[in-house]
């Protein structure tokens, strides 16, 4: 038997419109739940008194300070590094083999799990190069992890730039240099800062490669060297041990603030950008 | 580039190559091979990153051997036994429910959003579903702890920490990189094919599912093949929410231990062998999640292709 064309029609809007139904409500759910939980016990208090007992009482300070602390340090070193390789792709080469194999690792890269990545920051920067539990090792292995968010985001953002720009820039003599820092990559620059929050919000949220780099030190940090604990990992350590429920969803809200404000900012930085190259 | 007629002559000046002399040359060419050094920042970081896992974790593969690692079902690391075929078994099944709940729903939250709802609707719940995928996984397990343990446990049975757990957190968890790559993928389908099979008298639906999705078909794919690399290699969350037990799960309800809550929860005290074993275990998740990724981006270069 044929079931008539309108009535699957009228089925699958249906069912797909439940999927997506579900779907939204359960993502929305769960952020809804860990507000609803941890917005009342946040104070001021919280957010600026060192923590007592492991984390059972006082507050997050140290904390707070490695969540800004850690990214930045993985910024300041993914940068240059993600806006050179997207430069080089863009206005260096054709595609031929060697942007073949710059590509494939990039894309091998992004899909390495954070585990992987905490095991290699662990052996390599902690152990054999002697950094142990420390800002900067956490800081390199979360560079290297956000390392092709910046690529991709850089390069989407440098070819972006109207065509037009770099003729007029070499029609007055430029040299290539010259075109790239003082014409394409300022015209870029908002497009790259979104590569950079979203960066930033992967940083924040990360919990398996920074535990077993950056260590999970509840000093304050007063150097490089030291170890830190983010957000994550203080939450984690809170949920996992049964140190604190109430102290988990105060961090775990905190921490969503951050991320949404983090990402938001990305994706309004994007459309800003989206908006000025199309008009 | 066009002419611009309209402008006046400009007054004829003789041809002077402007050149800004040797320093200028020397930075140019100076900042060619540094972009090309840095280029290769990501490429060098991939081969330290498998180098360093294979240099820890194979030669105690080739000791122990390597039928004896992925096939005994005895992991108790204190007496020397280093078999993961427990965990192997519990990492593909925790990966096949996850697939199980997060495919359909995210495929059909995709089509759904690209086909059913007007435009304007679809700029507001994409972006907020990728705002959503930045939430921290440890979230997510917590909220398994939380919520949906205890629920499997009243009402299911078992101890709720489970694979079953595992998998619906999972699932919920991959949900917005399933959507979003399909979205991309079903909107990638030039528009002319959708109104070609409108103007032959058939339904949105039969469109959507006769034309649409078969040119969009290798896209959707690589969604659910990198979805199954995120599953495979989550941890922190996977770790909170399934229970943890070295054992071969008989049922959705067992306690599980996955490969990668494995190395995380073992890292903090392991030494000699016995990190050894831990890295081995590294270098089985890393070889998995490369095969995932090479096929999700074999299909994606199909539909380049195409």
């Amino acid at each position: 038997m044929r079931i008539p064309p309108k009535i699957t029609q009228a089925l699958a809007v249906l069912i797909l419109g439940t999927a997506t139904l579900v779907t939204v409500v359960v993502l929305v759910l769960i952020i809804a739940f860990v507000l609803k939980r941890g917005v009342p016990e946040i104070s001021w208090e919280f957010l600026s008194t060192k923590p007592q007992e492991m984390g059972k009482a006082g507050g997050i300070l140290p904390t707070i300070v490695g969540t800004v602390l850690l990214p930045l340090i993985a910024i300041v070193i993914a940068l240059p590094m993600g806006v050179g390789t997207a430069v080089y792709l863009s206005e260096y080469t054709r595609e031929n083999r060697v942007t073949k194999i710059i590509r494939f690792g990039t894309d091998c890269l992004a899909g390495i799990p954070s585990i992987i990545f905490g095991l290699f920051g662990y052996i390599f920067f902690v152990t054999i190069l002697g950094m142990g539990w420390s800002m900067l090792s956490g800081g390199l292995t979360l560079a290297i992890m956000i390392l092709p968010t910046i690529i991709r985001t850089s390069e989407e953002a440098i070819r972006a730039v109207p065509q037009a720009y770099r003729e007029v820039s070499c029609s007055l003599a430029a040299t290539s240099w010259e075109t790239v820092h003082k014409v394409v990559l300022p015209n870029a620059l908002p497009g790259i800062m979104t590569g950079v929050m979203l960066g930033i919000g992967r940083s924040i949220g990360e919990t398996a490669a920074v535990i077993f780099t950056a260590g999970s030190s509840l000093m304050m940090p007063t150097s490089l060297n030291d170890s830190v604990r983010t957000m994550s990992v203080h939450f984690y350590l809170l949920a996992r041990e049964g140190i604190s429920n109430e102290k988990a969803y105060a961090t775990a809200a905190v921490l969503v603030f951050a991320v949404l404000f983090v990402n938001l900012t990305a994706y309004w930085m994007m459309n800003r950008f989206i908006a000025k190259r199309s008009s | 580039m066009q002419d611009t007629p309209n402008t006046p002559a400009q007054p004829k000046r003789p041809v002077r190559r402007v050149t800004g002399g040797v320093a200028t040359w020397c930075r140019d060419q100076l900042a060619r091979y540094v972009f090309l050094a840095v280029a290769f920042s990501a490429t060098v970081s991939l081969l330290l990153i498998a180098l360093f896992i294979l240099k820890e974790g194979v030669p105690f593969i080739i000791k122990i051997g390597l039928k004896d690692f992925l096939f005994a079902s005895e992991w108790d690391p204190s007496v020397g036994k280093f078999g993961i075929y427990p965990m192997i078994i519990a990492s593909l099944w925790v990966t096949l429910g996850a697939m199980l709940i997060g495919a359909p729903l995210g495929v059909a939250g995709a089509i759904f959003l690209t086909q059913f709802v007007p435009r304007s609707v679809m700029r507001i719940i994409k972006p907020m579903i990728e705002l959503l995928a930045g939430i921290p996984s440890v979230l997510y397990g917590f909220m398994g702890v939380m919520v949906l343990a205890p629920f499997i446990r009243n009402h299911f049975g078992g101890p709720g920490l489970s694979l079953l757990a595992g998998a619906i957190i999972l699932g919920i968890m991959v949900l917005p990189t399933v959507i979003s790559i399909s979205v991309d993928a079903i909107n990638a389908v030039p528009r002319t094919y959708l109104e070609g099979a409108l103007a032959l008298g058939a339904t949105r639906w039969q469109s959507v599912h006769m034309v649409i999705l078969k040119a969009a078909r290798s896209g959707i794919i690589a969604s659910v093949i990198l979805a199954m690399g995120r599953a495979v290699g989550e941890t922190m969350a996977v770790i909170m929410v399934v229970g943890n037990a070295v054992k071969i799960p008989h049922s959705a309800l067992d306690s599980v231990r996955t490969l990668t809550a494995n190395i995380a929860l073992e890292m903090g005290y392991a030494t000699g062998l016995h990190r050894q074993a831990l890295f081995a275990t590294g270098v089985v998740l890393f070889v998995v999640v490369m095969i995932l990724n090479s096929l999700a981006m074999a299909a994606m270069k199909r539909k380049a292709g195409s």
